[in-house]
């Protein structure tokens, strides 16, 4: 009889510190500069990020398989996000829309495919949008260097997003409070969305892949536990079916990111257009 | 009733505020699958429309899950 093993679904999101950093004080805040599995697998991202770039940064008027790759994401950033929601004034803004969008798939799609578990109790591939930090970083970056553009572009006039025209002066009392909620909450659900869908993603896999160890475990018990095995396959082609449908959430979130954030961007740079 | 128990009970009843995102999720999809299906030639360019609404719609249903998490951990 084999030992049962604990089920604990959340551990894969631990952050565990493989190399202990310099540990020092800035403004009375504790910064802590140790390598831990989260770092590894940002770096990890960045480099792919990199060797892609570097594949690809030659164009070749009949593009090899890596460029035809990154000509079809910059197809979805340009031809089906910017141009038709911002128009030709977006096209600035479409390298910084274009490395949020690589960013965010790249690390979702990490979290997917080398989802190999851990190594002597230390995790060592790690979904890095599954920590609300990250998310939060991305979010407010987004959000703030937009509000920011708003300002640089139309001045205290872009106040004006907050009261809608045509308002009459007793709901405009009550219109521009709302209003400014619903606004300055967009970062907060930006950042949640991400890490809610990753996530919760994560945990419904791990949680039949324990399924898959536990039910095999209690089967081999002999007599009629025997029948314990079918659950455990039928968890396991669900792992399956799991991660087929994980790779289409990693594509649609780096997907709905980025098209809100274009969302943002077309008030601020249609602003007072009529949009 | 232990602080605890209630906590967790809590935190399990938050999440019902899912069944809301969950009605929302299915009646955008199923619209958008019923004009999808009357006009297929103007499905294409709506497909960035649905999933801005689809990740509306989900904001509320992460809202009651953000809730729960406070109330287990918070």
């Amino acid at each position: 009889m084999v030992e049962q093993p604990t089920i604990d679904p959340m551990h894969q999101f631990l952050v565990q510190k493989i190399w202990q950093g310099p540990v020092f004080q800035v403004a009375g805040v504790t910064v802590d500069m140790s390598i831990t599995n989260s770092v590894v697998s940002m770096i990890a991202g960045a480099l792919i990020l990199m060797a892609f770039f570097l594949l690809t940064a030659r164009g070749q008027i009949v593009p090899n398989r890596a460029q035809a790759l990154a000509e079809g994401i910059y197809n979805i950033v340009d031809k089906v996000l910017v141009t038709p929601i911002i128009g030709h004034h977006g096209r600035p803004y479409i390298p910084y829309l274009f490395t949020l969008f690589c960013v965010i798939l790249v690390l979702n799609l990490m979290g997917v495919l080398l989802a190999v578990g851990s190594l002597g109790g230390l995790t060592l591939t790690f979904t890095v949008t599954s920590q609300l930090a990250i998310t939060a970083t991305l979010a407010v970056l987004t959000f703030f260097s937009v509000f920011i553009l708003g300002f640089v572009k139309h001045g205290p006039k872009f106040l004006g997003l907050f009261a809608p025209s045509g308002m009459p002066l007793p709901l405009l009392i009550f219109m521009v409070p709302i209003e400014m909620i619903s606004y300055f909450v967009r970062p907060v659900t930006l950042a949640m969305r991400l890490f809610g869908n990753m996530l919760g993603g994560h945990v419904v896999m791990a949680l039949f892949g324990a399924f898959v160890v536990a039910l095999g475990i209690a089967a081999t018990a002999g007599g009629l536990s025997t029948l314990l095995f079918v659950p455990s396959a039928l968890s396991f082609a669900m792992i399956v079916a799991l991660t087929g449908l994980e790779l289409v959430v990693a594509l649609l979130q780096a997907f709905v990111f980025t098209a809100l954030a274009t969302v943002y961007l077309n008030e601020v740079v249609n602003f007072g257009h009529g949009h | 009733m232990e602080a605890e128990a209630a906590k967790l009970i809590g935190a399990g009843l938050a999440t019902s505020g899912m069944i809301g995102a969950g009605i929302g999720l299915g009646s955008l999809f199923g619209n958008y699958l019923q004009a999808a299906i009357r006009n297929p030639s103007a499905a294409a360019s709506q497909q960035t429309m649905l999933f801005l609404g689809m990740a509306l719609t989900e904001t509320m249903g992460l809202f009651s899950f953000v809730v729960s998490l406070i109330i287990l951990f918070g």
